[in-house]
């Protein structure tokens, strides 16, 4: 579904929020939700603790492991960087919403998500979430034709439970299947 | 692809799906800092900033200021713990403070991120912003930080971690023996420290209800986070309950309990509101140890043929105010080969560092590298293929105690990783590949096998609707220890696996020691196996029993179960299954509990377990850069319980060596005592791009000694003995030997001293 | 992080105006950098302009042979332009060695130019740091120093400039466009990317000649047909996700054995992405062969300052050079 631009676009002067709460409305995962939030907070502050959707993790809060990576408007980015103000009016993807863009997903798995489970690609699980979203912007984006590739583009997010050779395996096998 | 039960094959080995893998892939996985509760408040921690002094003066009232802050404490009001427990291994199954001393109770500035005060605010943004206006001031005194800064106040401890391990071993007379040596081999080696950085930052959620307080904790220990709590706040273990169901990685880092839970606690009782207190990343390398700097001296003497006649080895590293902490580097090493000659000493320096902690392989991964890259030189020296040099030292025997092995496959393991990386095509000179050198290194791996100080114990229940629930109060740091006691409790109950659940990671069910130092699988599937096949025995002696059974009056020695049906096993159509028997009877479930260990001090054999490293690696001495190209490994770890977490494990293992040898390093800032590269961003761990493929095989022992199952365990070998292979690959690649960890871009740029 | 107001900008003259009009107002685009050092209490601004939805995201190939891009364009935008690949490859790998593949999703190409340093002093928020408080001293002087520069450093500041693409870009004399606003009204400036990075000296607070509120709206990368064939190496500890310790853009024209044109810059060891223009006049009119490289790579580097630490960087960075240069022209497919 779509998700409306911010209505409130007179001259700029006119239109500053904050530092309190504010209301923002954010499109996640195919549902439109309102929250009250300063501007300040990031977007994965707000996923986790306003929306309750822990899947996209904090492991480092300042862009160097990946754990928090979502999509917005389709696109891997980190969720930690990103303030959430900022994404009125785009769509924002989570590891919840990826089996089924409303979010339930009962009992569905993508594709990628079956084959992390099928190949071992993960130990701990805290980086998982943040590696599926990012192995399925990488193919999507095209950069997963063969293993170096897949190597070099999925270096923005650590696993250090190491488990980046099942990694891989996973991400060939999805592709292969799409 | 490999959940479909084959009644007829053993559970026990498959490689089983990760029972919790939906969980993971789907972001369901709750961790510690995810538990939802009304009424959350958030708590970050304030770390001093200098190493070692005074404070002077905290000025909280800024912070106090800010919207939504509901508690600034510091030592001035955070109150007393009821006393320090001592440092005991997790492993031990009671308390387990990560060091002997407490932060925020006086005005004593030990080592800088020393936790200084802690805020608490409706969010977590308001915590952190208000974490940074809390105005420390400090009366500065000299630290020491670095082994330069203090080589003259090393000492000769005793003893070292907790007691347990001795300050010096020796036998025979190394000295005398190196004089009369054919070849001697002497080097000095040097690591940087390390910090583990699991990617889930530790973390508590607290809340008390009445004297009741929950925690959720990460942890490698939900039992080790309770008696520790416990002792320091001073009430009854039996009040609080610790549940960790996901770990986000360890490494050690969680192997000890640092001082994160209680302080949630203390903030939790503060406020009167549920806390959550997560560590931020930079914390991470203040909060909860790391492997220490730490120089080694290793001396080999040979005779001509290579055979080792002496070793001599000394470590010299750093340890807190508080403890006599050293990781165990000189453990494996004494015992890797035959050789009558041996001392071995601990040196350490007091610091201001917290206590450093176990951070996986600990000590092997040091105390190997210094090992496997001498013998390395050693065969350069004599001539030798490297294999066969360690071949001629293969010990028959522990060499240390003279005991027999519990189980061995050594040399099966060296054949076969040599095969496996194509060790004949090793050349000199070595091949190359446009601007890279390619060369192949190999090493020897052992890990010990530990055993818990007190009994692991487990509760089985079969339900009369035919499924099964096994528990066990052990957290799964992403082992697949969950899924491995699944397949355990599936066989000694005869049951598909599906119709097995394994629930763990919760101190209100059967206690276990934390799972540390490889030791997990060992124990706790020796409970879960007792408890399970206690079970059985008691499900068939009930339908022998029961006159309404088809099974009344067999003898219970001959009914088989299979598939969860018990028959006779001369007439497998007479019988019944769990389900049937325990709902003619209207019973809901039926349970057992079993228990294992600990063994005994003084077993009639010795137990490491075995492998061999092989590396490939390609080198650009031009510009210094080292890329891995292949890892294979061949290890002899007893059964293994699910081969494909297992080799997951030893794969992960092998890629922090490579990651040990190459990249880790944190380094001291000298001048302020702090650590200078405290984000992932510059304390580097290895990303995709850095991991080979790796090869991982299993060589098969038959273990009937260390535990019920013959599990040796998977979770440090794997890492043992790797920077070794990785090292000696370089100096086949160019000739030059680097004798520290990490090897990087500078040790090969800058021509070597004369 | 402090707590901040929000504007979503409409108009870039607006928002020009606004931050302008205010220290303490912050313009907000990709937020690589700027939330980052927000949450570290190294920027404190109370203000941020949004201005990701203003009209800057094109990438225009010039009749000239050149390019303009637009400053909010994405860096994974630009590194997958078409125009930027075939014309300047060097443009194309830079971006796509540097940060991650999120990262580059999110960061502009303005904000690239106005990243900040990654030295650990500055970024700690207490350490002192001339950058971050002037006239507070310089800890990386006798601190931990492996990855700070050797050249354009001063008793004042050591940090070395993090860009990548801002290597090949000083290699290419790009320029800087960007709309102002001053007493006399709104106007557009253009930067020559030579001036445009500014060298510590005695102030290392000043990294670049724009006034506070000058908004960069976009790129121009004059037409150069050497760098269809150029290349930019990287050398770091790690194979990704990591800044150079060392790198190179490097495009070179030969005719019959003799260098005829040269670009050479170098990353990861300079105060700022460090125009090679020592070694550019040695070469020209040079055979193309190992010693005069290697002469060339000396004569740039002569003047590197080091610390105990980073003592590795002017070998390495010679030898990177060499080996760029070697490269190009090593198969000899040139004219």
């Amino acid at each position: 579904m779509a998700v409306r631009t911010p209505e409130a676009s007179p001259g700029p002067e006119a239109a500053e929020r904050g530092p309190g709460p504010v209301k923002v409305r954010l499109g996640v995962n195919g549902r439109e939700r309102g929250i009250d939030i300063e501007p300040r907070v990031s977007l994965l502050e707000v996923l986790r603790a306003e929306l309750d959707l822990t899947g996209a993790k904090r492991g480092c809060d300042q862009g160097t492991c990946g754990a928090c990576t979502v999509w917005v408007d389709g696109r891997r980015v980190l969720a930690c960087l990103t303030l959430a103000i900022t994404c009125e009016g785009r769509e924002v993807t989570t590891i919840e919403g990826l089996a089924r863009p409303d979010g339930t997903g009962d009992g569905q798995l993508h594709p990628m998500q079956e084959e992390f489970i099928a190949q071992d690609a993960f130990q701990c699980g805290y980086c998982t979430p943040g590696q599926i979203m990012s192995a399925v912007g990488c193919v999507q984006e095209g950069h997963a034709t063969d293993d170096a590739e897949i190597k070099e583009w999925m270096s923005g997010n650590i696993c250090r439970c190491a488990a980046y050779p099942h990694i891989r395996a996973a991400i060939r096998a999805a592709r292969d299947r799409v | 692809m490999s959940t479909s039960a084959e009644p007829s094959t053993s559970p026990i080995g498959r490689p089983l799906d990760r029972v919790d893998g939906r969980a993971k892939v789907t972001g369901a996985a709750r961790y510690a800092a995810e538990v939802p509760l009304p009424d959350l408040t958030h708590a970050v921690l304030v770390g001093a900033r200098v190493a070692c002094g005074r404070i002077t003066s905290i000025d909280a009232s800024e912070a106090e200021r800010q919207t939504g802050v509901l508690a600034v404490l510091t030592h001035e009001n955070i109150g007393k713990i009821a006393g320090q427990p001592p440092l005991l291994p997790s492993l031990a199954g009671t308390v387990a403070p990560g060091e002997t001393f407490f932060p925020m109770q006086s005005d004593q500035i030990h080592y800088a991120g020393q936790q200084v005060a802690l805020v608490v605010a409706e969010t977590y943004e308001q915590a952190l912003h208000a974490s940074r206006l809390v105005r420390v001031e400090y009366a500065e005194q000299p630290s020491v930080t670095v082994i330069d800064d203090a080589r003259d106040q090393a000492y000769e401890p005793e003893a070292i971690f907790a007691g347990f391990i001795p300050g010096r071993a020796q036998r025979g007379d190394v000295a005398q023996a190196l004089e009369q040596a054919d070849v001697t081999v002497d080097n000095t080696f040097s690591y940087a420290a390390n910090h583990h950085n699991p990617i889930e930052p530790s973390a508590a959620t607290a809340w008390w209800e009445g004297d009741r307080l929950t925690l959720h904790d990460t942890t490698q220990g939900v039992t080790a986070t309770q008696h520790t709590v416990a002792a320091l706040l001073g009430i009854p273990h039996t009040r609080i309950r610790v549940v960790s169901h996901f770990t986000g990685g360890s490494f050690g880092a969680k192997a000890m309990i640092w001082h994160h839970p209680t302080l949630a606690a203390l903030a939790a009782r503060a406020v009167h509101r549920p806390v959550r207190l997560a560590l931020t990343r930079e914390q991470m390398f203040t909060g909860c140890g790391h492997r220490e700097e730490q120089e080694h001296h290793l001396t080999l003497g040979a005779d001509q043929r290579g055979r080792l006649t002496a070793l001599r080895h000394h470590k010299l590293s750093l340890t807190s105010p508080f403890d006599h902490w050293a990781e165990p580097s000189l453990g494996v090493v004494g015992q890797m080969y035959a050789c009558p000659h041996y001392e071995g000493a601990y040196h350490l320096i007091r610091a201001n560092t917290m206590t450093p902690t176990f951070m996986r392989c600990p000590g092997e991964a040091t105390g190997l590298f210094s090992l496997e890259t001498s013998m390395d030189e050693l065969a350069e020296r004599l001539g030798l293929d490297p294999v066969e040099l360690r071949l001629r030292n293969f010990a028959e025997t522990d060499p240390a105690s003279g005991k027999p092995w519990s189980s061995n496959g050594l040399e099966e393991c060296y054949r076969r990783g040599a095969e496996r990386i194509g060790w004949h095509r090793r050349a000199e000179p070595p091949a190359r590949d446009g601007d890279w050198v390619i060369g192949l290194g190999m090493a020897a791996s052992a890990y010990p096998v530990y055993g818990p100080n007190n009994p692991a114990r487990a509760r089985a229940r079969v339900y009369a609707d035919g499924t099964a629930v096994v528990q066990a109060a052990v957290t799964d740091i992403g082992t697949g220890v969950l899924t491995a006691m699944t397949q355990v409790a599936a066989e000694a109950l005869c049951l598909p696996v599906e119709r097995c659940r394994f629930e763990g990671g919760d101190t209100d069910l059967p206690h276990v020691a934390a799972t540390v130092g490889s030791s997990g699988a060992g124990m706790v599937s020796a409970a879960v196996y007792a408890a399970a096949t206690e079970l059985r025995a008691q499900l068939v002696a009930r339908a022998v029993a029961d006159e309404g059974s088809p099974l009344h009056g067999a003898d219970p020695d001959h009914v088989v179960v299979r598939d969860g049906r018990m028959m006779r096993g001369d007439a497998p159509d007479t019988g019944e299954s769990y389900a049937e028997l325990l709902r003619r009877n209207f019973l809901p479930d039926s349970e057992a509990t079993g228990s294992w260990g600990p063994p005994p001090h003084d077993v009639p054999y010795a137990a490491l377990t075995f492998g061999a490293q092989f590396a490939e690696v390609a080198v650009d001495p031009e510009l210094g850069l080292v890329r891995v190209r292949r890892l294979a490994g061949a290890f002899a770890p007893g059964r293994v319980l699910n081969a494909k977490t297992a080799r997951s494990q030893l794969m992960g293992g092998m890629i922090w060596g490579l990651s040990q040898a190459l990249l880790e390093a944190t380094h001291m800032e000298p001048n302020t005592g702090r650590w200078a590269n405290a984000s992932l961003g510059e304390y580097l761990v290895p990303v995709n791009a850095d991991a080979p493929e790796v090869d991982v095989d299993f060589v098969d022992v038959e273990e009937n000694l260390v535990n019920p199952l013959g599990v040796k365990g998977v979770g440090e070998v794997g890492q043992a003995g790797v920077a070794a292979a990785i090292a000696n690959a370089i100096h086949h690649a160019t000739g030059r030997r680097i004798r520290k960890m990490p090897i990087t871009i500078e040790d090969l740029v800058v021509a070597p001293e004369a | 992080m402090r707590p901040v107001t929000y504007l979503l900008a409409d108009d870039v003259e607006g928002a020009v105006r606004t931050v302008t009009a205010d220290p303490d107002t912050h313009f907000l685009a990709g937020g690589t950098t700027e939330v980052d050092l927000l949450r570290q209490n190294v920027l404190t601004p109370h203000r941020l302009v949004d201005i990701n939805r203003l009209p800057l995201t094109g990438i225009e190939a010039l009749p000239d042979g050149g390019v303009r891009i637009g400053a909010l364009a994405r860096m994974s935008e630009v590194a997958e332009d078409r125009g930027v690949r075939e014309r300047f490859p060097m443009i194309s790998r830079a971006l796509e060695l540097g940060a991650s593949a999120q990262l580059r999703h999110m960061a502009s190409m303005g904000g690239n130019m106005m990243q900040k340093v990654r030295c650990g002093y500055y970024r700690d928020g207490e350490s002192p740091c001339n950058k971050r408080l002037p006239g507070s001293g310089c800890a990386a002087l006798t601190g931990v120093s492996r990855t700070h520069a050797v050249l354009g450093t001063s008793e004042h500041c050591i940090a070395t400039h993090p860009s990548d693409v801002a290597v090949p870009l000083v290699a290419l004399d790009a320029r800087i466009h960007t709309r102002i606003h001053t007493r006399t009204g709104d106007g557009e400036r253009d930067h020559a990317i030579g001036d445009f990075f500014l060298e510590p000296g005695d102030t290392p607070d000043r990294e670049h000649p724009l006034a506070h509120g000058e908004l960069i709206t976009a790129i121009e990368v004059p037409g150069l047909p050497i760098a269809r064939r150029s290349l930019y190496l990287k050398v770091r500890d790690r194979e990704s996700y990591e800044f150079a310790l060392v790198s190179v853009a490097a495009a070179v024209d030969m005719v019959d054995g003799v260098i005829g044109d040269v670009r050479l810059a170098l990353g990861g060891v300079g105060t700022r992405p460090w125009r090679a223009i020592r070694a550019e006049e040695f070469l020209i009119g040079a055979p193309a062969i190992p010693e005069n490289f290697e002469q060339a790579a000396r004569i740039e580097l002569s003047d590197a300052r080091t610390t105990a630490m980073n003592a590795f960087k002017p070998e390495l960075a010679r030898r990177t050079l060499v080996r760029a240069l070697e490269t190009l022209t090593r198969d000899g497919s040139q004219r």
